[in-house]
């Protein structure tokens, strides 16, 4: 019989300890541990300093335009599924400074940027979101040019993703084929067994399948030290069929008893759909309703846009370059020698929606969405990519007017 | 923009002056609330006539003159005339200059019930019969929202004016800053009716951050959909003549605010 090494490819048992452990591991490994938390009504990412900040029992019904939080104290630690925030957030900064320069004696020179940033961890990373990083990692370091800043926040970044085992009805990842499973770029995934750590829960406290994914994930499941217990074969395919549990529930599109249905977007051809309707009378009927707000790119995790801005002070001796993020939903985005190309809603949303699920193929051989539906839950209005798409296609099943989603 | 090289004649360092109609003084405020800046600012430019900070005046004309308030006397009316011939540069300052402020709310109402209610000899009182905007009486050469403004804006401003470039005041909505903070919509997870996507952005979405709802201190932003948003929040459960009140508040004489308000009011 061999001994089960800590290796990629192995799976653990963490318990509620063992998750306090990792926090507890990773920050004296030198990591500012960030995870999802309960703030201001929503599941937000912020610092953690121990796994009672993790939202253990909460959990979000989310619509067009809707986000609520419900305490259910059957409900695990993982059981809420993506909030406003994304790993965007923290890879791919709102604003940063990404050069200096100094005037003196009338001749510019370049300041040295200090990153000084520790490396992140990430806790509870669900699979729509490592395809989002997937993407940008594509967007900022593939190819010839790559972003510095992005890069050296990327290169150390370390992920405990969450499996997802259960949907809202803004979820649509299996559509797109991303998801709910997590199967790449994490260093360790936990598979929640049980339901939640409190005690009025009745069920018992969760148990984690963590299943090891890089050899960086394996230096940090072995410093929690000895006393983990592997999982069996069984209960490998026990914490495997999790996912795909929910991933079939998704694809029959069953609701939860009183809930939307849950929504998917129909990907066959999508490329050449949207390109052939280019003038299509629904551009024009989703510009009504839609508030050119850019709240849909900027909690887009795959949405990339950025403008440049040099600060100066009241000298101009001193003049920062200022990275901050851009929508295609403003005015100045399209803005090209004093004028606006797009000056319409209807062709601000078409450049949106035609570039991420028909123009992003082209450019970067795949789409730019990953069915997160942060789009639809956090636009004011509830505008719902999956319909606008069916709309195009002639296949919706579903009116949209002001108020109430499908 | 164009640059501003000294005039011929004049010292080196542009002048600036700030003048007020009526208001409550609180963008002025501001520029004294710039602080370390402002001894910056003192640096580069000659502070002619800044009444609420110094009773020494020196006449114009003036590079930049700043202009705080609306027009709600026939004095006033003749006054901002003779300021707009002395200054190079005009710009307003604030809710009030730009769109007439929350005294606009008057332009809704009969002047002569607002005076009897108010004052206890309104024969006293010589007033117009609206509130505003400085546009609405001379030429403006640059707009700067808020109620009150942004110092850091202002402080942009000025910076750009010395300088001689186009100042970075973006047209975007609150909703850029709210999105740039973390800040969690206030709308969407509250179900609190919110002007942040219809109000240009400058405050850095204050309100929000504090889990309350965007009131539209900044005016409408760029691009304005207030139909389809009152609509939703109509739809949700926010009556009429709230959203109306909610509209029509510090920039609700805007048109972009006003005419969304006569909507509402007038039931189409």
């Amino acid at each position: 019989m061999t001994i089960p090494q800590i290796s990629p490819g192995s799976w653990w048992w963490l318990d509620a300890a063992g998750l306090e452990r990792l926090i507890t591991v990773l920050a004296a490994a030198g990591y500012r541990v960030v995870g999802p938390q309960v703030a201001d009504g929503a599941v937000v990412i912020r610092d953690l300093a121990s796994a009672r900040d993790l939202p253990t029992g909460w959990l979000d019904e989310q619509d067009g335009g809707t986000y609520r939080l419900r305490f259910d104290p059957a409900a695990g630690t993982f059981d809420h599924v993506v909030g406003p925030h994304s790993l965007k957030n923290f890879l791919f900064p709102a604003r940063e400074t990404i050069a200096k320069f100094t005037r003196a004696d009338g001749m510019w020179s370049q300041e040295e940027l200090v990153r000084a940033e520790p490396p992140l961890a990430v806790i509870g990373v669900r699979a729509c979101d490592l395809e989002a990083l997937r993407i940008q990692d594509r967007v900022f370091m593939g190819g010839e040019h790559v972003d510095p800043a992005y890069a050296a926040r990327r290169e150390k970044l370390f992920i405990v993703a969450a499996n997802c085992r259960r949907a809202v009805a803004t979820c649509f990842c299996h559509s797109m084929g991303c998801g709910p499973a997590a199967t790449h770029s994490f260093d360790l995934a936990l598979t929640e067994h049980g339901s939640g750590m409190r005690a009025e829960s009745g069920g018992g406290p969760s148990r984690f399948a963590c299943e090891v994914g890089s050899d960086r994930g394996a230096e940090i499941l072995a410093a929690l030290g000895d006393g983990l217990d592997v999982c069996t074969p069984a209960e490998v395919a026990v914490a495997q069929a999790v996912p795909q549990e929910l991933a079939a529930r998704m694809h029959a599109r069953e609701a939860e008893p009183g809930k939307p249905r849950p929504r998917s977007l129909d990907t066959e051809g999508i490329r050449d759909l949207l390109f052939d309707n280019l003038e299509h009378a629904r551009w024009d009927d989703v510009a009504s309703r839609c508030l050119s707000c850019t709240n849909c790119t900027l909690v887009c995790p795959t949405c990339f846009c950025a403008s440049v801005t040099e600060v100066a002070d009241l000298s101009g001796d001193h003049v920062e370059r200022e990275r901050h993020w851009a929508s295609c939903f403003t005015l100045d985005h399209a803005k090209i020698h004093g004028h606006s190309v797009r000056s319409s809603t209807a062709s601000r949303y078409r450049q949106w929606l035609t570039h991420k699920l028909a123009g992003w193929i082209d450019q970067f051989g795949t789409s730019g969405c990953t069915g997160c539906g942060r789009c639809i839950t956090w636009c004011p209005v509830g505008i719902d990519i999956t319909e606008e798409v069916a709309a195009i296609r002639g296949t919706s099943d579903a009116t949209t007017a002001p108020g109430g989603g499908p | 923009m164009t640059t501003m090289p000294p005039e011929p004649g004049k010292p080196e360092k542009p002048s600036l002056a700030v003048f007020k109609f009526a208001s409550c003084d609180g963008c002025q405020l501001q520029l004294l609330d710039a602080q370390g800046k402002l001894l910056e600012i003192a640096d580069r430019v000659r502070i002619d006539h800044f009444l609420e900070a110094s009773s020494a005046v020196v006449p114009g004309p003036y590079d930049v003159g700043l202009v705080e308030g609306s027009i709600s006397t026939a004095h006033d009316a003749e006054r901002i005339r003779e300021i707009r011939r002395q200054c190079r540069f005009l710009v307003t300052i604030g809710a009030c200059a730009t769109a007439g402020g929350i005294q606009a709310l008057r332009n809704w109402g009969r002047i002569d019930d607002f005076l009897g209610a108010v004052y206890a000899s309104p024969e006293y009182v010589t007033t117009l019969a609206t509130s505003t905007a400085i546009a609405d009486h001379v030429p403006v050469d640059f707009e700067l929202r808020g109620c009150p403004i942004d110092t850091r804006q202002l402080v942009e401003l000025i910076t750009a004016l010395v300088l001689g470039r186009k100042p970075h005041v973006p047209g975007h909505c609150v909703c850029v800053e709210c999105k740039a903070r973390g800040t969690v919509c206030v709308a969407v997870a509250k179900g609190i009716p919110c002007l942040g996507p219809v109000t240009q952005a400058g405050c850095g979405a204050i309100c929000p951050a504090h889990g309350r709802e965007c009131f539209g201190c900044y005016g409408p932003a760029e691009a304005v959909n207030l139909v389809s948003l009152t609509g939703f929040y109509e739809a949700r459960g926010t009556p009429r003549p709230e959203l109306t009140r909610l509209v029509r508040s510090f920039n609700g004489y805007a048109p972009a605010f006003r005419g969304e308000s006569d909507r509402l009011e007038g039931g189409a």
